[in-house]
């Protein structure tokens, strides 16, 4: 079995990982071992190790065997290759096909849970919010009742100039 | 302003207390944020990082956190200076790697520090002494809302907080503990728990982070994973994981003193024997029985020492803070001999280590 990294030299290094129910294998060298830190049980963290190799081959696999650059930032998967890292926020909408499958491995879930920007927060709580207004205003409307149908549509008014205030990005 | 005259010097750094303070020896948590409409710090030409530097470093000069902050271009710090602040575990290598284009704004009690273009347009940290993983994160949230404000993020409704590496997407979250484990490490057990800590997800690194040995049974645990759980709750499941690990570290120490004390005694003996006799020492054997001597204040074989003055020890040996005493460009040999001066020097007036008799349960008090 030859080195994952280097492609050389016999594998003499074996390293499972157990996370949840994902096992992750890698077969190294003891040179490449070594470079990557792998002796040092405290030091060594096999999503980094994962994240250098398997990550560009998951891109790829995403694009079909096209080359893909990166619109914004010229950024392209043999970039990613060499440095492990993106080159700008927009490459996440480029490469956002090879990457699903990368950050399904690497983390708990594909969806942001947490932490929003007050600014979108707020976008987003006058949205529903005018959903809800608009909801409402069809069945008063269809109610006929007129006075409420009336109040209703000066709500909204107000709800639309306040989400247009906050910034929308 | 002189970094040397900003920064509190590490004899008044290591006697600040916290909770669980004699196995943890410090809390952080860091957030990554980014721009729109810059590429990443590693990405941008040049005059990019200067441009998005420029627009950064005054805003986040302007926080309210950040009054009498310190705050300058990396390209202005001296090399040395930049050494120090990684030994005070107050930027991370890499970031002393770098040059024009990034910077740092450091507060007044050193609690709160902002790299900028670092692997990220911004890593901000807060930092609290002992086990206050919970404080720290209000502390950087907080800052974080505030900046919000003046500072357009890359956001995405879907994949949240945008980071040049997709291990950091989502929350960008960052919460680690700096733990002393020399029971842990003495009984061989160390490599046991490592494997369940890394079982849940949360990785285990030496003293300087990534990459980097154990050295003084220090060790840093963190959360991996910043997509797809809420930051409430990873700082909730590693302080969890962390009460865990003290209790094991406590455990190992009452086995062994019951076990084999005299490994114990012996190991710490040896240690003071070497630290308060030795002309010549490596920073890494220095830590490593500063370490055993550390262990030996919290069993009260040196009922007159501070752990703080341990602490202190563990800063000023290390070879940038050691250089800095010195106007002279020190080599490393010559640095060993001063570096065993200062350590005689400051034990001069310690005792020889006094272990009570095999058992006394006294010494392992837990209330800390």
């Amino acid at each position: 079995m030859l080195c994952i990294v280097c492609k050389q030299n016999q594998a003499k290094v074996h390293l499972t990982q157990i996370v949840g129910d994902k096992m992750q294998k890698v077969d190294l060298c003891e040179e490449c071992a070594k470079n990557k830190g792998v002796n040092d049980p405290a030091g060594f963290s096999l999503a980094d190790l994962l994240l250098g190799l398997g990550a560009s081959q998951e891109i790829e696999k995403g694009s079909g065997g096209e080359e893909i650059k990166c619109p914004t930032c010229g950024f392209t998967q043999a970039d990613f290759k060499k440095a492990g890292r993106l080159g700008c926020s927009e490459c996440y909408k480029t490469f956002a096909e090879g990457l699903e499958g990368l950050l399904k491995t690497m983390h708990k879930g594909v969806r942001h849970v947490g932490k929003v920007p007050q600014a979108l927060r707020q976008g987003r709580d006058l949205t529903s919010q005018l959903k809800q207004l608009e909801k409402r205003l069809d069945k008063a409307v269809n109610d006929e009742d007129f006075e409420q149908a009336a109040s209703l549509r000066d709500e909204i008014k107000t709800t639309r100039d306040k989400l247009s205030q906050v910034a929308t990005p | 302003m002189d970094l040397q005259e900003f920064l509190t010097p590490p004899s008044e750094t290591t006697r600040r207390t916290g909770p669980h303070d004699r196995i943890v020896m410090s809390s952080r948590v860091r957030l990554a944020r980014n721009l729109r409409g810059f590429a990443f710090p590693g990405w941008a030409k040049k005059a990019e990082r200067i441009k998005s530097l420029e627009s950064i470093r005054p805003a986040v000069e302007s926080l309210p956190q950040m009054t009498n902050a310190f705050s300058q271009s990396m390209d202005n710090l001296p090399a040395i200076d930049k050494q120090i602040l990684v030994e005070r575990h107050l930027i991370s290598r890499e970031h002393a790697a770098k040059s024009a284009g990034s910077g740092l704004v450091l507060n007044k009690d050193e609690s709160l520090c902002v790299m900028i273009n670092e692997e990220d347009h911004l890593r901000m940290q807060a930092l609290r002494p002992g086990l206050q993983l919970k404080q720290a994160w209000m502390t950087v949230d907080q800052v974080d809302s505030d900046l919000e404000k003046r500072l357009d993020y890359a956001f995405h409704s879907d994949i949240g907080y945008l980071t040049a590496c997709p291990t950091n997407l989502g929350t960008g979250i960052r919460v680690s503990a700096m733990l002393h484990l020399p029971g842990l490490v003495l009984a061989e057990q160390i490599n046991q728990i490592i494997q369940s800590v890394n079982k849940l997800s949360l990785a285990v690194r030496g003293l300087y982070g990534e990459g980097t040995e154990a050295l003084g049974n220090v060790f840093q645990v963190s959360n991996q994973m910043t997509l797809g759980e809420a930051e409430t709750d990873i700082v909730e499941r590693l302080n969890k994981v962390l009460l865990q690990i003290i209790e094991h570290e406590e455990n190992a120490r009452v086995l062994l003193l019951e076990k084999k004390p005299k490994m114990v005694f012996n190991h710490i003996g040896r240690a003071y024997g070497i630290l308060a006799n030795a002309h010549s020492i490596s920073s890494k054997e220095a830590m490593n029985l500063l370490s055993l001597m550390r262990l030996g204040v919290d069993l009260d074989h040196f009922p007159k020492v501070e752990r703080g003055l341990i602490d202190e020890l563990f800063i000023v040996t290390q070879p940038a803070h050691l250089q800095k005493q010195y106007s002279e460009k020190l080599a490393a040999e010559e640095r060993d001999l001063l570096r065993a001066d200062m350590v005689r020097e400051r034990l001069k007036k310690v005792d020889r280590p006094n272990p009570k008799k095999n058992g006394d349960a006294g010494s392992l008090d837990k209330t800390n």
